[in-house]
């Protein structure tokens, strides 16, 4: 791994300094070791020429659904580790909604252990918050971060009871760890397989208000203040949620949200026809919501960009709608998704990577997501305009459940690397 | 009249296919059509070139469907038609001799992942009828619980070349996706709370033959819409019939914005009900519940349930209908029900077989030979 590679010709883009300039980024042994307009190469130095295209941190992606160990037919780290290097995504975190979940310091293990053997991204785990998933007994957190786990949630449920809740945030601030909430109340939630509207009236399904996600987020606020732990609610989809944290934040209490593609790019007009691809967990919301997760994204409100990566296969989809798996695949769509939100003016580009990168890495108190020297050589080099369409027959995930077939997009990785390696050329 | 009755009236208008699809803002259809006129049914249509001897009747291009899914996007030209043809087989069916030979070589397969007595009877009757050789099929005891899911079910069917697959499952647009996996023509025959298109056609029949027309007339949808697949296709039938639709429901048992689909919302009975031209009452379907939506089967008869006093704010001639099974002393009242002035009930059931033939008639009437399997 003794090895130097100077990317030169770059536009160098770091949202956590607000670098935007051409210039070039020497990596020696997996560290940054040289940022400049223009840098001397070692001798024995690969030489990069990136032709003008952007050069930023590589994507830090912190919602991801592996699906291994247990269901390695709809992924495993292996394919899911091609599929975020194609997408240019150097660092994921695993949910632990695996089968057996994570909620045992050998899982934990077992994780870190096949993220070394397959060594292509840098893979993390959360571990669960209760045993099995079960939202009741709290998991031994303060061994399981000392494993490795770099917070806690129960994935793809909610922590509903309000006392184990309020256990778990309070045990939590004991070790300074993150709390990450998939915020929905599940009694509401119960059934449902659309957002409660319109459109689920047409289509006759059973609606899920979008008011069960305030609730639940309005109610781990309090619980925030008294406790005064690291709360994440993930995948925020409402105004009303989104509102909730903007005040939360105003109150400086130690919040942050995430968003995913699906709610910026699509709105709940996606599932008609019963097109299961666009099955989600939240729903997909109304139009003035999908406005709302873009404005809070422009003000800040919103920290992060995740992809929700949810591998689901043929069968878990070919189902009536109310039957099939909720989820969609992200890693590849990632990048490309965001990215339009910059092509349709509604960020700056480095705010754009900013949710990407350094945010998710500094709510993780990970040391990349960032163009600094001695932070690791995980980067992304991109085409910013190259026009393209997303076919689901070309991604790498073992799972092709995209809603996004056909669609038109701008911009792409052309090269990842991670830790000084090139994980991933191609697309350009 | 409200500004949602005028813009329902222009979805409605006559031959104007294309603004009733789009002023509904509904983004898609759910006919799957095999050759829509692309100039929309403005004018009537050309006279057909002679294509063999002519047949009596309307003429088959008029119904261009190779399903039959659901009501929503269809035109008053087609539900029109539907009814006409459903007409034709209303006195042929009293007669001693019923049977016909309009389908005779053909196959139906009856397809049930949910149990049902009434829909499965009148669909085999009317094949029967109708000529075609009938199998029924209750998939809610034996394959599924093999393992085998609905698309193989089907896809096994399929491969038997059934030329009519009438299904119905309790979830909604499970029918759809099924109809997309198979090369027969499909009927719905009921998808969850989504759509129950022959039942909304055999209540317009029902109507029609005891009104003289749809147009115009008052119609309050009662009870249970939240999980109603009846109610949905009787409100996309009779909007698109230029009749007013009305719901009364609790609030608990309507699915959010209704109003949307064109209807106007009462929670009252007297109020619902006042100048009502039609009743329909709904059943409490008690089985799709998860929760408890009404306190009580005796609050909700109190305040849902029909029965003369309610019956009385509606206009004297006022027709009740029910599309069965009926709870009486939940939803309705055992002497309303009963009452062989007012209510509609079994003729309701007598037309659902000449609906049913119609619908099976004039999807068989454009099937060709399909392709080989592989």
């Amino acid at each position: 791994m003794s090895e130097a590679i100077l990317f030169r010709n770059a536009r160098l883009f770091d949202p956590a300094s607000g670098r935007d300039e051409a210039g070039a980024l020497l990596a020696i042994d997996g560290k940054i070791a040289a940022i400049g307009a223009r840098l001397e190469a070692p001798a024995d130095a690969r030489i990069i020429d990136c032709r003008g295209k952007c050069l930023a941190p590589g994507l830090v992606d912190m919602r991801v659904q592996l699906r291994e160990p247990g269901a390695e037919h709809m992924e495993n780290m292996v394919s899911a580790s091609h599929a975020a290097a194609a997408g240019g995504v150097t660092t994921m975190v695993a949910l632990p909604n695996t089968d057996p979940p994570i909620d045992e310091l050998a899982l934990v293990d077992f994780v870190a252990r096949r993220a070394r053997a397959i060594g292509i991204v840098n893979i993390h785990t959360y571990a669960a918050v209760t045993k099995g998933l079960g939202g009741r007994e709290l998991t031994e957190m303060g061994l399981l971060a000392e494993a490795g786990a770099l917070g806690f949630t129960d994935a793809t449920r909610a922590v509903a009871d309000p006392l184990v809740m309020r256990r778990a945030l309070s045990y939590a601030r004991t070790f300074d760890l993150l709390l990450v909430q998939h915020p929905e109340e599940p009694s509401l939630a119960a059934g449902g397989a659309a957002t409660e509207g319109e459109m689920a009236t047409r289509l006759g399904l059973p609606g899920i208000t979008p008011v069960a996600e305030v609730m639940m987020i309005e109610r781990d606020l309090r619980l925030v203040e008294i406790t005064g732990a690291r709360y994440h609610a993930a995948h925020v989809s409402t105004a009303a949620a989104i509102d909730a944290i903007r005040g939360a934040k105003a109150r400086r209490l130690p919040v942050t949200c995430d968003t995913a593609p699906p709610y910026f790019s699509l709105n709940e007009t996606a599932i008609g026809d019963y097109r299961t691809f666009a099955k989600l967990s939240p729903p997909l919301r109304s139009e003035a919501d999908r406005q709302a997760v873009v404005a809070g994204l422009a003000d800040g409100t919103i920290d992060a960009i995740a992809s929700d990566h949810a591998p689901h296969d043929q069968e878990s989809k070919r189902l009536p709608f109310t039957s099939a798996a909720a989820g969609i695949v992200g890693l590849e769509t990632l990048l490309p998704l965001s990215l339009a939100l910059y092509h349709n003016g509604h960020l700056p580009l480095l705010k754009v990577l900013r949710a990407l990168s350094c945010a998710p890495a500094d709510i993780l108190r990970l040391p990349g997501g960032r163009l600094a020297t001695g932070a690791p050589a995980d980067l992304v080099i991109f085409d910013l305009d190259r026009p393209w369409r997303i076919e689901e027959e070309r991604l790498r995930s073992k799972s092709k459940n995209t809603p996004f077939d056909k669609r038109p997009v701008q911009g792409g990785a052309v090269m990842t690397v991670v830790g000084g390696r090139v994980v991933f050329e191609g697309g350009g | 009249m409200s500004p949602s009755r005028a813009t329902l009236h222009d979805s409605a208008m006559p031959g104007n296919f294309d603004s009733a699809s789009t002023c509904n803002r509904k983004p898609f259809h759910y006919m799957n059509s095999r050759r829509l006129p692309t100039g929309g049914l403005a004018a009537p249509p050309p006279p057909s070139y002679s294509r063999g001897p002519m047949t009596l009747g309307p003429p088959s291009s008029a119904f261009r469907h190779r399903h039959l899914l659901g009501i929503e996007g269809f035109s008053p030209e087609e539900i029109t038609l539907l009814l006409d043809t459903a007409e034709g087989h209303v006195e042929p069916n009293r007669q001693a001799d019923k049977k016909r030979s309009l389908m005779r070589g053909r196959t139906i397969i009856n397809l049930f992942f949910e149990n049902s007595t009434r829909t499965r009877t009148s669909f085999e009757l009317a094949g029967k009828r109708l000529g075609a050789d009938v199998i029924n099929m209750s998939v809610s005891g034996s394959s599924i619980k093999k393992g085998e899911t609905m698309i193989d079910t089907a896809m096994t069917l399929n491969a038997m070349h059934p030329d009519v697959l009438v299904v119905r499952h309790h979830e909604s647009g499970a029918v759809q996706l099924l109809s997309e996996k198979v090369d027969c023509a499909v009927i719905n025959a009921g998808d969850g709370s989504h759509e129950h298109p022959t039942q909304a056609l055999l209540d317009a029949l029902t109507i029609r033959r005891r009104k003289g027309r749809l147009q115009g007339l008052v119609v309050a949808i009662c009870g249970d819409i939240l999980h109603s697949r009846v109610a949905r296709s009787n409100i996309h039938l009779l909007s698109i019939m230029g009749a007013r639709v009305r719901v009364v429901a609790p609030r608990t048992l309507l699915p959010a914005e209704i109003e949307r689909l064109g209807v106007e919302v009462f929670h009252d009975m007297r109020q619902g009900l006042k100048d009502a031209d039609i009743v329909m009452m709904l059943r409490l379907q008690t089985e799709r519940m998860h929760g408890s939506f009404v306190p009580s089967t005796r609050e909700y008869f109190h305040f849902f349930g029909l029965d003369y006093e309610k019956l009385a704010a509606a206009k004297p001639d006022a027709l009740i209908m029910h599309p069965g099974p009926m709870n009486r002393g939940v939803e309705i009242d055992s002497e309303v029900a009963d009452d062989i002035d007012r209510s509609v009930i079994r003729q309701q059931v007598e037309m659902g077989v000449a609906v049913r033939m119609a619908c099976l008639e004039l999807l068989a009437r454009d099937l060709g030979n399909g392709p080989p399997l592989p």
